[in-house]
């Protein structure tokens, strides 16, 4: 188990991402451009997409079957569990709660991706069809939690114009059709389910020509990517402070419960070892590219602090240093390996 | 040279709220504007820019009841929770049918 700490420690994303944490906490002025950053996000979604599309259409349906359904189940499963767990055990209000559970049932790309390396690197390479199955648990995940949070926070609302109808006038509530276009059209939805379908049309023959673009560079572009992520997630750090134990051990312990349902579940459904331990990662990640904005505009009386917080520097580091190597322990006990 | 009283309806907001914004300001009958990309903070601090973006800056020339609709508009769904200010200003302009 060290051993595979250690290797993954010393990751090259590992690596870049504790060089920003610390370049952030030397106060360095040090910031990659913010068009660059979107670049890169744009180049490592569209770059997934894109191969696990191509793999796809080597995928049989009978494959696929069985993992594709247990992970729409635990796209339901994570966020109503999280926020069961925030409102009841952690005591946060109803919006603060549904808000930090979207996160939690959604899913984390470059999480995704650094746990993608990981099996490969440590020989036990995923399934090509892993991407498909990182938009499946996407989609559900966000919107149960914000359907809770919209569905609730109107009801309280409701509840205190009864009590004193002389209030002020209520905001207007959005209408459900608007915050599913928005999480469907997300930038990152479109990247991943539009590469997905462009590499299953174009197979080996079409991607062959663009490959050393999205493949030979890829991780390159990822460790520098990883690079900003850790100045992001250094800038954070102080949050920590106002947010609270309560969040980060939820933020650390979420992530274990629910990666370990997810690795169960994996093996249970016929992945492999590195398949399990990525369809574990998924479950146990929280989302900080697709959910904010998400969050932010459907439920509003959140606080970003907390949402943040435990997606970037609490859930995100647990994940990519600690997590990820657990989360392979587990599967490799619960595939028999 | 004549001129004419019109309103500068200035908006700054969090950046998330842009395609909103702009189409409320669409809807309520409004010819034209200027959207810029701002920084700042104010009493709800600093964004989360890292992620969600920094603020936008929405101008537009409008009429006096559309500035009063529109401010309306922001008072009800968009200050209670979000961050972001409007203010008016009174300016002059020539080809005052074009704004109104």
């Amino acid at each position: 188990m060290t051993d595979i700490l250690w290797t993954n420690l010393c990751s090259p994303l590992c690596l870049a991402f504790v060089l920003g944490i610390v370049a952030r906490l030397l106060k360095s002025e040090l910031s990659l451009p913010r068009d660059l950053y979107a670049a890169l996000s744009i180049y490592l979604l569209f770059a997934i997409g894109l191969k696990g599309g191509v793999e796809l259409s080597h995928t049989s349906l009978k494959e696929f079957l069985a993992p594709a359904m247990v992970t729409i189940a635990l796209g339901c499963f994570t966020p109503i569990s999280a926020y069961l767990v925030l409102r009841n055990v952690c005591r946060f209000g109803i919006a603060d709660a549904a808000g930090i559970a979207a996160h939690y049932g959604s899913v984390s790309a470059v999480t995704f991706i650094a746990s993608q390396q990981f099996v490969s690197s440590m020989g036990y390479p995923s399934e090509g069809f892993m991407p498909t199955l990182l938009t499946l648990l996407e989609i559900p995940g966000i919107q149960i939690a914000l359907t809770i949070g919209a569905i609730l926070t109107a009801r309280e609302a409701n509840a205190k114009k009864q009590l004193d109808p002389s209030g002020t006038e209520e905001p207007k509530p959005r209408p459900m059709s608007e915050v599913l276009h928005e999480v469907l059209t997300a930038r990152s939805m479109i990247l991943l389910v539009g590469g997905l379908i462009l590499g299953f049309l174009m197979k080996d023959v079409g991607y062959k020509p663009v490959k050393p673009f999205f493949e030979d560079l890829f991780k390159g572009a990822l460790t520098l990517f990883l690079l900003e992520m850790g100045l992001a997630a250094g800038s954070r750090l102080k949050d920590l402070f106002k947010a609270g134990p309560a969040l980060v051990a939820f933020g650390t312990l979420m992530p274990l419960a629910h990666g370990s349902i997810g690795a169960c579940l994996g093996a249970w459904a016929g992945l492999s070892v590195g398949g399990t331990t990525v369809l574990a990662t998924m479950a146990a990640s929280a989302s900080y590219i697709a959910a904010p904005p998400a969050v932010r505009m459907t439920l509003p009386q959140a606080n970003p602090t907390y949402y943040l917080t435990a997606a970037l520097a609490i859930t995100f580091p647990f994940n990519l240093i600690i997590g990820i190597p657990i989360y392979m322990s587990i599967a490799r006990w619960a595939c028999g390996v | 040279m004549e001129t004419h009283p019109v309103i500068l309806l200035t908006i700054v907001a969090e950046h998330v709220l842009r395609e909103r914004l702009l189409t409320e300001i669409q809807q309520a009958g409004v010819r034209g504007y200027t959207v810029y990309e701002v920084e700042g903070e104010g009493s709800r601090h600093r964004r989360v820019s890292e992620v969600l973006g920094s603020n936008v800056k929405i101008e537009t020339i409008v009429s006096a009841e559309i500035a009063d609709k529109l401010l309306s508009i922001l008072k009800r769904d968009y200050f209670p929770d979000y961050a972001a200010i409007a203010y008016t200003t009174s300016i002059q302009v020539i080809r005052g049918e074009k704004y109104v």
